[in-house]
């Protein structure tokens, strides 16, 4: 507790590699969650022991892959029903799962625990610059509430630059689902 | 048109079937005795190929003709030429063939027993109803269905049976599925109770438990919910009940048990997926359950499954203070999962609802323990997340493979220690 401001937390923690379970990385974190003004996304400073892999072919081979697409890309509902991701979506998927994470940091407090439960549709947005652009609509799922929360977010992407997201915003949930 | 029709002969006559493409059957209706003779007569031309299914008989009985399509327009003149009235039962024969053709190699793909049911995939609901019936034809001596109620939408709430005779043992209570979207549940029940079956009497554990003790499983806890997880919302929870005085529908119908009902551990709002309802048992799928296991009065244990988290749960989730018999519960816990992650190393946290996962009232293990059931557990399967509820469906035979050991413990466990 530090007084006036919020509450502080020091964590230790271990990375995983989801695409390779036996490659892992330690992680030291300290997260300030700020007191009374809850629209505050809390403080992050991390350190990696480290280093974490390099992707670099491919990322260049997915962006390759869509920058030569002659049509936008358009999919929804990754996972499927029974939790499939076809090979080719699960670029896409990794994707929304790094910009999830954005939005679930934004608008965490010590009371949620977000996770993404579903890409309910994607669709690409021809740029003329190098980078690649994704409109998402996204399904956060809030443990403690149960809520499954729909989000919209507009992903940008490059294989040099990283990921940003440039515009996000919460969504209606439809009353008679 | 005529040339598709010909390369289609030509084809069929290759394959040795005879097709029917454009063919019609048409309804006859004759008027008079006249028309019949000019019927019968038209039937005489041999080069038109007809084909009559119901043959001209008397003025008023219908007469049904199948008619290959080259013949199709001089037929339709004479008839109309003759004022003889006439309807198309049939507006093209193949069309059909090829319908039934498609529902044939259906069938004949469906489940014929259970060692053939895909227990890696996951189910409708009226494939699960098929396979139960399919476990108690099977086990004839040892699972039986029984029905304990209907649900909002009046779909029958079935529990299957396990016994081996005497009566009223002591039992155990499982239920999965009665938060709808939690599907890795309801295909863990599936495998589970296809396992206790196969496993009486060769499995020393399950076959020393059942052979003094009851089992009972209902797998589809929540059929409502279930059914609209694959025709509207996958990602439906609670019940499907109508709340007075809101759009929202739906109760949490792990919030709805009375214990600790309508804390801070639920929502008064119908439109949260924590809605605890009007009242205590108001939703059918509960006091169903409810009626049974106080009905039955011999119920020594009730464990409710649940995803996800990797968790291993008992009471209390509406107080903080530990329930009487933290200690016991907690060391059962934790001996279950640790038995549970020697399958594949998953690992799950354990401890009371309150301690490991939130705060939550009206659930169905405060309740159970609450009413004299003391070894009260809720599981929450995988994952931790990365898929959630969309679980793969190759996860199903591993998550419920490493779940039946610590199952097993906690019924052993229940067996060895009766009270």
């Amino acid at each position: 507790d530090i007084d006036d401001i919020g509450h502080k937390y020091h964590l230790e923690l271990v990375l995983e590699d989801v695409l390779d379970k036996d490659s892992t990385v330690n992680c030291t974190a300290e997260v300030l969650y700020h007191l009374g003004n809850k629209n505050i996304a809390p403080d992050v400073q991390f350190t990696i022991e480290g280093e974490l892999k390099n992707t670099d072919e491919a990322d260049n081979v997915f962006y390759n892959q869509i920058k030569s697409l002659e049509k936008e890309l358009v999919a929804e509902n990754i996972p499927d029903s029974h939790g499939n991701v076809s090979p080719e979506m699960e670029p896409i998927h990794l994707l929304a799962w790094v910009a999830s994470g954005y939005v679930i940091w934004q608008n965490s407090t010590e009371n949620t625990k977000f996770q993404l439960a579903q890409i309910k549709h994607v669709k690409q947005v021809k740029r003329s610059d190098e980078y690649l652009e994704f409109d998402y609509m996204i399904l956060l799922h809030e443990m403690v509430s149960q809520e499954i929360i729909p989000w919209q977010m507009t992903v940008l992407w490059h294989p040099q630059h990283g990921v940003q997201v440039t515009q996000d915003s919460r969504q209606p949930k439809h009353a008679s689902e | 048109m005529k040339i598709l029709l010909v390369f289609a002969a030509l084809v069929a006559a290759a394959c040795s079937e005879q097709l029917f493409v454009g063919d019609q059957v048409l309804r006859i209706t004759a008027s008079d005795e006249e028309q019949i003779t000019l019927l019968r007569v038209l039937g005489e031309q041999t080069e038109l190929q007809l084909d009559f299914w119901r043959h001209p008989t008397s003025p008023g009985r219908p007469t049904d003709l199948r008619v290959p399509f080259p013949s199709l327009q001089a037929v339709k003149i004479f008839l109309e030429s003759n004022s003889i009235s006439y309807s198309i039962m049939i507006e093209d024969v193949q069309v059909l063939l090829d319908e039934e053709k498609k529902t044939m190699t259906r069938s004949r793909r469906t489940e014929r027993s259970t060692d053939t049911f895909d227990f890696a995939s996951y189910h409708t609901i009226d494939e699960i109803y098929d396979w139960m019936d399919m476990l108690v034809d099977e086990h004839p001596n040892l699972v039986s269905k029984i029905q304990i109620g209907q649900s909002f939408e009046n779909r029958p709430l079935y529990v299957l049976k396990f016994s081996t005779g005497g009566s009223n043992r002591p039992a155990i209570w499982l239920d999965t599925g009665i938060h709808s979207r939690e599907w890795i549940t309801q295909a863990t029940g599936i495998w589970t109770a296809n396992k206790i079956a196969k496993e009486y009497g060769q499995d020393p554990s399950i076959t020393t438990i059942l052979d003094s003790m009851d089992i009972f499983f209902e797998i589809i806890t929540n059929p409502d919910g279930f059914a609209f997880t694959h025709s509207s919302n996958r990602m439906w929870r609670k019940t499907r009940s109508i709340n007075a005085g809101s759009n929202c529908i739906g109760v949490d119908p792990n919030r709805n048990w009375d214990a600790g009902f309508g804390g801070t551990g639920s929502s008064s709002n119908p439109c949260s997926e924590t809605y605890r309802g009007p009242y205590a048992h108001s939703e059918s799928e509960v006091k169903a359950i409810v009626d049974f296991i106080s009905g039955h009065g011999n119920v020594k244990s009730v464990i409710s499954i649940h995803s996800y988290s990797q968790m291993l749960l008992f009471p209390y989730g509406y107080k903080t203070a530990p329930a009487p018999d933290h200690q016991e519960l907690n060391e059962l816990a934790k001996k279950a999962v640790n038995d549970l992650a020697a399958a594949y190393g998953t690992k799950y946290t354990y401890g009371s609802i309150v301690d490991t996962i939130y705060m939550a009232d009206g659930t169905t293990i405060d309740w159970a323990y609450d009413n004299g059931v003391k070894y009260s557990f809720t599981f929450e399967l995988r994952d931790t997340g990365r898929y959630g509820f969309l679980l793969p469906s190759n996860q199903i035979i591993p998550t419920a493979t490493e779940t039946w050991p610590a199952l097993l413990d906690i019924m052993v466990h229940v067996l060895e220690h009766p009270y």
